[in-house]
């Protein structure tokens, strides 16, 4: 039985009917591409070639391209990174975790950001791959190949390697994830095409007939899924952080890292999520489906995640004063004093004080003071991560090798190719694709839809 | 030669509405051959007196495997093949295991039981699904009656049954087989 609450604000407005949401959401599958999708795809293209002129500058002549010097191994790489990795946590957040909350806002939204999640992850990948110099000679050395091979057998103590690990399988379930709860949707498209679509969305659908045996199935599988994903989703950034936790340098061998980048994940991933969210919403004209009752719950997340961010960069300070350590202490008076003052107070506006204006029911519930907002704290994690990184790195215990980071064009060009690819893909997807669950979203129309009557 | 079943659709368009007639139709002793939604409706399974799907069991023994290959993999191979002293930790370092070992298993639980999902209902890219009715995956319910296994009542009969639980069509649909 479905149970309508009094209490709750409806998830589905305009009155839509269980066929509007086949008809809204197929809409933007089956019409020619618009205008604005023409431009905005055109202009992703031209800045993935932009950016990979930057990535065949890097393959050609070796990462010596990049501004990385002997006591700044790590940079903007590592810091682009973690920032994609970052991103993509919210998608299987929404999906999984949400799921095993039953918070059925989800649904409208869990689609797109899941997709955001792989493309996210893809870009991410880009990085430790070009870091390589030549991957073509060594990115299988990653993996647990016989000794006979050329190498020795792979180091399972290094964090490093549980990184390769950890994003694999987290890109290659939440893949899975994502596809398993297509395939309904793809199955829909296929039932209102004919001909050559008809028959690659009839493939895409693996022959779904919507059984009430295969969607007993299917329930049961998403719940377990979703409680496989949850503590994987857990699980990646925390071995992120491993990579630096691990390490004896000051400002990254602290025990806190792994909640504190956890929480720095999905602040920086719903961001990234309500960014594009808001402009999918208004190319596609889905406003009744995500509603401001979306956007706030979205902006509310936020805002707990930021309050962890922000807790948790006082607490390092604190440990680092009352741990005594000269080392760690000059670490952290560096960042905030040091030459990239700058990038510290920037982060800190960003992070710690942006994401507390949605106190105000005013702000959060206003689409272009959100639509900022996100963009300020993806800016505000990219500056996280690039302090992390550089300013831990650039004085080590050696004054005599203290240097600072220049980044150069080709470490720009690189992340402008990550930007590109995100963004083709991601236009890609919302022309072909169903953006918003069709199945999940009817699931709830009569329980969760705005009554007009 | 051609066999053809015979069916009668029963085309509702509110989930609760099925999830009562379901029961009141199997309740006069006809057979259901099975329900066709556009989304899953809770409860349907239960009313249908289908069991509990083995899945979750499938998920856990691939999991099991997982830790499994993953542990035996990582021992032999710093452990036995190749012991070498590594920032002075012993040669099996279980801690720095755990982290590979966890990822596997979720890998090989996801993996797995996806698999047998799609093995068991019979997924897959070349499949015709042959859909009784075409708004099953817009707006409809169909529950379809096999007219073949409930010879003991009259089809007609079976129609009125539809109709009196709330069913806003009733179809006839003969199947090729």
């Amino acid at each position: 039985m479905q149970v309508t609450s009094s209490v709750r604000k409806p998830l589905i407005t305009g009155g839509k009917t269980v066929h509007d949401v086949t008809e809204d959401i197929c809409r933007q599958v089956e019409a020619k591409p618009s205008k604005l999708w023409l431009m905005a795809f055109g202009i992703s293209v031209v800045t993935l070639a932009i950016g990979f002129l930057a990535v065949a500058a890097t393959l050609w002549e070796g990462i010596g391209m990049w501004g990385l010097n002997k006591t700044v191994g790590w940079a903007w790489d590592i810091t682009n990174f973690v920032w994609w990795v970052g991103i993509g946590h919210a998608g299987t957040l929404i999906s999984a975790v949400l799921l095993l909350f039953r918070q059925k806002w989800r649904m409208a939204i869990n689609r797109a950001s899941e997709a955001m999640t792989i493309f996210a992850v893809i870009c991410a990948a880009m990085f430790p791959v070009l870091h390589m110099g030549r991957p073509w000679l060594g990115a299988y050395w990653a993996l647990p190949l016989p000794n006979t091979f050329g190498s020795l057998w792979v180091n399972f103590n290094s964090p490093l390697l549980w990184d390769v690990f950890a994003i694999s399988t987290y890109f290659s379930v939440s893949l899975v994830f994502w596809y398993l709860g297509l395939v309904p949707d793809f199955a829909t498209i296929r039932d209102r095409a004919s001909g050559m679509r008809k028959k690659i969305y009839g493939a895409l659908s693996l022959g779904w007939d919507g059984a009430a045996k295969t969607w007993s199935r299917y329930e049961s599988v998403s719940l377990i899924l979703a409680g496989l994903a949850t503590p994987l989703v857990l699980s990646v950034h925390t071995i992120v952080s491993f990579d630096f936790a691990t390490s004896v340098i000051p400002g990254w061998h602290t025990t806190i890292f792994p909640p504190y980048f956890v929480a720095g994940a999905i602040f920086s991933g719903f961001a990234m999520v309500l960014t594009l969210m808001i402009v999918t919403r208004q190319v596609f004209k889905l406003h009744d489906y995500i509603t401001i009752e979306h956007i706030e719950m979205m902006n509310i997340v936020i805002t707990v995640t930021g309050s962890i961010v922000g807790i948790a960069y006082i607490t390092e300070f604190f440990i680092a004063w009352y741990s005594g350590v000269p080392a760690e202490q000059y670490a952290f008076f560096n960042r905030m004093f040091g030459p990239y003052w700058w990038a510290y107070w920037s982060m800190m506006t960003c992070n710690v004080i942006s994401p507390q204006l949605f106190w105000s029911k005013k702000i959060r519930t206003s689409i272009s003071a959100t639509f900022i907002i996100s963009i300020i704290v993806n800016i505000g994690m990219w500056f996280e991560r690039f302090v992390i990184i550089v300013t831990s790195l650039h004085r080590d215990y050696l004054p005599s090798s203290w240097a600072m980071f220049y980044p150069t064009i080709y470490d720009m060009g690189v992340y402008l190719f990550t930007f590109g690819l995100f963004f083709t893909l991601f236009f890609l997807f919302a022309k072909f694709f169903p953006v918003i669950n069709m199945a999940e979203v009817k699931s709830i129309v009569k329980s969760s839809s705005e009554k007009t009557a | 030669m051609s066999d053809s079943k015979d069916f009668l659709l029963g085309v509702y368009d509110d989930e609760d509405v099925l999830l009562k007639a379901v029961g009141k139709i199997r309740n006069a002793g006809i057979k259901i051959h099975e329900v066709y939604s556009p989304f899953p409706v809770h409860g349907l399974d239960d009313e249908l007196g289908y069991k509990k799907s083995r899945l979750p069991i499938a998920a856990f023994m691939f999991g099991m495997l997982g830790t499994t290959l993953a542990l035996t993999m990582q021992i032999w191979m710093l452990g036995i093949d190749w012991p070498m002293i590594i920032g002075g930790k012993n040669h099996v370092a279980l801690p720095d295991f755990v982290p590979v070992t966890f990822e596997l298993t979720v890998l090989l639980a996801a993996f797995g039981m996806v698999g047998t999902f799609l093995v068991s209902s019979d997924l897959k890219p070349w499949k015709d699904p042959k859909l009784l009715d075409i708004r099953i995956t817009d707006d409809k319910h169909i529950l379809a009656i096999d007219l073949g296994k409930n010879k003991a009542v009259e089809a007609s009969e079976i129609g009125n049954v539809l109709k009196d639980s709330g069913a806003v069509e009733v179809n006839d649909k003969k199947v090729e087989e």
